[in-house]
């Protein structure tokens, strides 16, 4: 079985985020960008599911800038086989949504027929947790989101799913798209040699226009502002001190 | 404008909360027509026509329906769609696994977990775990619209809308319910209590997690956790609280052995009054605290329980 694997570039998730003075949008000039963590866990898994035998290839895509060939070769070097990137924007500050990238998935997924797909639960930029739903709809395939365990048995694979209520475990028939979440697995490191590796796994370059996607959005950005703002309070000396404040001056006990 | 408001129905119980604060934003663009579906779903539609302001509810009852599986809950929705000119819900995990799916098949985009109206076409939301907020507009001919409960207060009662009972559509069989592990607990749900106690990584084990759970019950309050302390298994993945767990926003929250990542500070910083507890005086979290205390939390919580 072959295995997609989409892996999106986004802001490093320990930066500090600005949000630009013009109200436009969020500064992501000369910050340091990553893999989407939740993509590390996907990729993690099928690299897991490879050394166990039960998928032969590892493709792994992504939609965006140029840059975003550093996400793949990060992949490659984690042990994905084959990459593609789909140029679909020139300046960093474009992001494709997710029913354009889903869309962009599914004439990859036309294309090179995996078995399974498997996405992240979110992108910790736009945090829309959307893109794995949307294109399992397109393909008509079934879907299994938040997954904290996977196991894939012939024409099938039983997933444990994280929801509000605890945790909830369904069947799902191949082939499928799941979103992992956070649980899912640890994620391991490049090792030096695999980065080196890596430099000479195939990397395919597309554009947009190659697969005849309009990605042009759906969402216009009226403005982006920084969120109301919560000053530091006091610190306390004691216990006692604390009680005393929520009773009397908070009055929330 | 009409909109069709997914209620958020388990075990053929409504969850008033979530489906009433939903309904304050769904109101803002329309006619809100609630929708319950189920395997059983006829006593939480009863439930949705008491609520204040809805004009009519649908009840879809059908055994595929059973466990809110996405398929099947989509291609209902989908075939309702065309009487509405937004499709909104909870940003629960049920919405969030159906809703991106039913714009999809509807050729428009999803527009997640929304903090605030504009107008029946222009949306705030927050983005990078909550360090923007987004005012997006949309030029879809219909919104797919999931709200963050948290920033809305909820509909009240007093409602008699008439309930109308539909057929499910065809269910396209790709996948099954197997089992649900869901914990019982006689303390309030985590996005709708009004106190909340959270433990972290500093909290050091499960066993000792007792201590949070002691606190909060002498505050009849929920209890929550950070990533690190569910990673860690001092606690179930369900009390997560953050950029990737659930959205709090209570009148109190206690935050003990907590650093205060911005991942977890996205879950909870709009909570009324915050108390942090941590022994490192540096510690982030106290940057958002109304109260700090600086101590070691197996000595201060305690403490405070038993002098509350
Ligand atoms: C993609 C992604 C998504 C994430 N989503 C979330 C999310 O939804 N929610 C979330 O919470 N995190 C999330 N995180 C993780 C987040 O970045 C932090 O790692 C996590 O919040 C840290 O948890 P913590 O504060 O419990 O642990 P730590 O950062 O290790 O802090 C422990 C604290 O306990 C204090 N302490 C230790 N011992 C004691 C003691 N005896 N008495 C008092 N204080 C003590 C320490 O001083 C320290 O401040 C996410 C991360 C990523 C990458
Ligand atoms: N531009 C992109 N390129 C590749 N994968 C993407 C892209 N956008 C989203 N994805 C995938 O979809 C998941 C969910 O993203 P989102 O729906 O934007 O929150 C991510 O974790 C990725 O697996």
């Amino acid at each position: 079985m072959k295995v997609l694997v989409p892996v999106k570039r986004v802001i490093d998730y320990n930066v500090k985020v600005r949000v630009k003075a013009d109200g436009t949008g969020v500064d992501l000039a000369n910050v340091k960008m990553s893999m989407n963590p939740f993509d590390e866990i996907a990729v993690e898994e099928a690299i897991r599911l490879k050394e166990k035998g039960a998928v032969e290839e590892i493709v792994v895509v992504s939609i965006g800038v140029k840059q975003a060939q550093e996400t793949l070769r990060t992949a490659l070097a984690m042990g994905a086989d084959r990459a593609i990137l789909i140029e679909a924007a020139s300046d960093v500050h474009t992001d494709i949504e997710p029913l354009a990238v889903a869309k962009l998935l599914k004439a990859v997924v036309d294309a090179e027929q995996p078995g399974l797909v498997i996405c992240g639960k979110q992108a910790i930029d736009n945090d829309m947790n959307a893109t794995g739903q949307m294109l399992s709809a397109l393909l008509g395939w079934s879907q299994a989101t938040f997954i904290s365990e996977l196991s894939i048995d012939g024409d099938s694979a039983t997933v444990t799913r994280e929801v509000d209520g605890g945790l909830q475990t369904i069947k799902v028939k191949m082939p499928a798209i799941v979103t992992v979440d956070l649980r899912l697995n640890e994620p391991r490191y490049a090792s030096l040699p695999n980065i080196m590796k890596a430099k000479k796994k195939p990397l395919e370059e597309k554009t947009a226009a190659d697969y005849g996607v309009d990605v042009s959005p759906r969402l216009s950005v009226v403005k982006t502002v920084e969120p109301a703002g919560r000053k530091a309070g006091v610190k306390v000396g004691s216990v006692d001190e604390l009680i005393a404040k929520l009773k009397d001056e908070a009055g929330v006990i | 404008m009409a909109v069709l408001l997914l209620g958020e129905v388990t075990d053929g119980q409504l969850s008033v909360d979530s489906t009433a604060k939903a309904l304050t934003a769904a109101k803002m663009l329309g006619d809100v027509t609630v929708l319950c579906a189920g395997a059983h779903a006829s006593a939480a539609a009863a439930e949705a026509a008491k609520l204040d302001g809805v004009k009519k509810v649908l009840c879809a009852e059908d055994p595929s329906l059973g466990h809110r599986l996405a398929e099947p809950t989509a291609a209902l929705i989908v075939s309702l769609a065309g009487d509405y000119s937004h499709i909104v819900a909870p940003a629960t995990t049920d919405a969030k696994n159906v809703l991106p799916r039913v714009a999809a098949l509807l050729d428009v985009m999803v527009i997640s977990d929304v903090s605030g109206v504009v107008d029946a076409d222009t949306f705030e939301r927050p983005i990078y775990a909550g360090n923007a907020i987004q005012t997006v507009k949309s030029s879809d001919g219909k919104k797919v619209v999931s709200i963050r409960t948290a920033t809305f207060d909820p509909a009240g009662q007093g409602g008699s809308a008439p309930v109308e009972t539909i057929s499910a559509a065809a269910n396209p069989g790709l996948s099954e319910w197997v089992e649900d592990k869901v914990a019982t607990s006689d303390r309030p749900e985590l996005t709708s209590a009004g106190i909340v106690v959270s433990g972290g990584r500093g909290v050091g084990s499960q066993s000792d997690f007792a201590l949070i759970e002691k606190l909060a019950d002498k505050l009849g309050a929920a209890v929550g956790a950070s990533r690190a302390a569910v990673d860690s298994g001092f606690a179930p993945n369900d009390w997560q609280v953050g950029q990737t767990g659930k959205v709090v926003a209570p009148q109190l929250y206690v935050a003990v052995g907590i650093s205060g990542a911005i991942q977890h500070l996205a879950g909870m910083k709009d909570s009324k009054v915050i108390v942090a507890i941590n022994k490192d005086e540096e510690a982030p979290i106290f940057q958002v605290a109304d109260y700090g205390l600086v101590a070691d939390l197996f000595t201060a919580v305690p403490e405070l329980t038993e002098k509350l």
